[in-house]
């Protein structure tokens, strides 16, 4: 369809309000639940697999912490390795993207026929192997320097570089496209003709503009970066228990999977909190696509 | 054709080099060796064990050694799976992951490409947001979301299909379905955002004028153009299933390669490592390349030179 009828966007201007709406309360849960929740919720107890209750409103765990209480603490990690992610991504794939396109002709050919192949590339099974093999590396550097929080959070650390940096191909040329467009309109030849270096009209001229397709797509990116980080705690291989990612739960869950017991909760809740957040932020992003450039659907 | 061909090959020649260099490196630099187990093992045998999977001396002599058995297609032994060697593993394991993975990439191709067609033959209809909302909860939700969700449903509740394992046909349902549906999803939408373009162009308003049936028009005319974006994501899919197929393997208890490939990370079993890297970047560039020339028989505008 050439152009959606008004009514359509208004439709779908709802749809983002809710999901904005969905999003914060997530947000203010994943943050502000953990400390709302006793103590001992954290810590195990004797309940072993407990159904859910009015004390255990989303059932305990195999060692019998309470469900809830890792559920929100496990997005809290999601969201903030999500969003951490999501800005190393920014960072790099709008360098690349502004490079690209400013530079254009053949330097502009090679650094995009780079990213596609990277695109064709199982880039999460490198990171794999990357991940495991620095993070030792980077836990003997911090332990040397006596850097407390580094060693705990080691992993973490290396996740949200290395999601980062496999997530910036789409930003990159998105951004390329923008400034492609951008470079031929009369106030970068201006700027051009007024003598301004380049990282001037880069960084003045250029990239106030991009900001609003930028936005679109960090949004577009963070579900991303949760999934990819979701999916190597799920393997074992990103958050290290006793921190809790929503993967990493629903790992525990997929594990608890048994003909002999229905331990549903253990695979209900966390299933229910990442899809509801996922689908927050994907149609929150479409939708705000949609707003402002109708035209690039499906890519 | 034949020059594209030969090239492709002489650069998948350089990838796997470097693919395999910075592997082994990687795990022999990293600190940790594939014999820390929980007990320290004592230093005479720890030595032999190196020396017996041919870990010992220079840094730069166990590597050209290594690439020396590779070339010979030596895939070395496992330090995990003591005695066993790569080759036999894989030799296990890599028909399971193909099997699902080639079952998942027809779902997603056939069912993709109907799916698409279906929306876009009635745009606006509820038909076509209801396909299109479907779509986009299936690109949201990863397969660790929706495969336990499947299995408790499916298994556990109505208990139609087995729990997981590998064998029958029954075996093979539930876990292709998962690892294809985000896909079907994308194609969908990418088959429907190029149909509806194409469905606008001349020649479609010629054949209309020429009388011809909407179906043929859509089937005969129109899905030939309009299959080209789906055709070009063939590959970027197939190393989405590679990916995505070591969850699904881990999920439903499927004994493929990406469980070896998680255990290989973790045990530093670097050897095995290797291989499965090895294997996945040959069927890669492969299928990059059979999808490449399926494209250009599809349409002969485009040249070969790449």
């Amino acid at each position: 369809m050439a152009e959606p009828s008004a009514l359509r966007r208004l439709v779908r201007k709802p749809v983002a309000v809710v999901c904005a709406l969905l999003l914060t309360g997530l947000a203010l849960a994943a943050i502000v639940g953990p400390e709302l929740l006793p103590a001992s919720a954290a810590l195990p107890s004797a309940q072993q697999y407990a159904p859910p209750s009015w004390q255990h409103p989303f059932g305990t765990d195999l060692v019998g912490r309470d469900l809830l209480y890792r559920v929100l603490s496990g997005l809290r990690v999601s969201l903030v390795v999500g969003l951490c992610g999501a800005a190393v991504s920014l960072v790099i794939g709008t360098a690349y993207g502004l490079i690209a396109g400013y530079v254009g002709g053949r330097t502009d050919r090679v650094m995009m026929r780079f990213v596609d192949i990277l695109y064709s590339v199982p880039r999460l099974i490198f990171i794999l192997v990357l991940i495991n093999a620095f993070n030792a590396s980077l836990q003997q550097f911090a332990a040397a320097r006596e850097w407390r929080e580094l060693v705990d959070y080691s992993s973490i650390v290396i996740l949200v570089v290395s999601l980062g940096v496999i997530e910036w191909l789409t930003m990159a040329r998105v951004v390329r496209g923008q400034v492609l467009a951008l470079r031929s309109r009369q106030f970068v030849t201006a700027a051009q003709a007024l003598g301004q270096s380049h990282f001037r009209i880069l960084t003045r001229h250029l990239l106030p503009n991009l900001v609003g397709v930028v936005i679109v797509y960090l949004t577009l990116t963070i579900p991303a970066v949760i999934i990819d980080e979701s999916f190597l705690s799920f393997l074992g291989l990103g958050i290290q228990a006793p921190q809790a990612s929503l993967g990493s739960l629903l790992s525990d869950g997929a594990a608890a999977i048994n003909p002999v017991r229905n331990l549903w909760w253990m695979i209900v809740f966390p299933s229910v909190v990442m899809a509801a957040t996922l689908l927050a932020l994907n149609f929150l992003g479409d939708a705000l696509r949609d707003s402002l450039d109708p035209r690039a659907r499906n890519r | 054709m034949g020059a594209l061909i030969l090239r492709r090959i002489l650069s998948l020649g350089i990838v796997l080099f470097c693919v395999v260099s910075a592997t082994f490196f990687l795990i022999r630099l990293s600190p940790g060796g594939p014999f820390d187990g929980e007990r320290k093992l004592p230093p005479a045998i720890e030595k032999q064990l190196l020396a017996k999977y041919q870990l010992d001396g220079p840094l730069w002599q166990q590597y050209t050694a290594y690439l020396g058995d590779l070339l010979r297609g030596d895939l070395r032994l496992s330090t995990k799976y003591r005695n066993r060697s790569v080759n036999e593993i894989l030799a296990q394991t890599l028909p399971v992951t193909f099997t699902l993975g080639a079952v998942a990439f027809v779902i997603a191709t056939v069912a993709g490409v109907a799916l698409g067609a279906f929306a876009a033959q009635r745009p606006g209809t509820p038909g076509d947001v209801g396909a299109m909302l479907l779509a986009l909860l299936a690109i949201s939700l990863p397969s660790f979301v929706i495969g336990p969700l499947a299995v408790l449903v499916f298994s556990l509740w109505l208990g139609w299909l087995p729990v997981g394992g590998w064998g029958g046909l029954s075996h093979l349902i539930l876990p292709s379905l998962v690892l294809a549906a985000p896909y079907v999803a994308y194609i969908a939408r990418l088959m429907r955002g190029s149909l509806l373009e194409t469905l606008n162009q001349d020649f479609i308003r010629t054949a209309r004028a020429k009388g011809i049936g909407e179906t043929t028009i859509l089937y005969r005319h129109a899905l030939r153009v309009a299959i080209l974006p789906v055709v070009s994501f063939l590959g970027p899919l197939a190393a989405n299933l590679l990916t995505g197929s070591i969850v699904v393997e881990t999920i439903f208890h499927i004994p493929g390669a990406g469980g070896f490939f998680v255990n290989s990370i973790l045990n530093r079993d670097g050897f095995l490592l290797g291989g499965v890297v090895i294997v996945y970047c040959v069927l890669l560039v492969v299928l990059n390349l059979v999808v490449d020339l399926a494209y250009s028989l599809l349409d002969r505008r485009i040249a070969l030179d790449g």
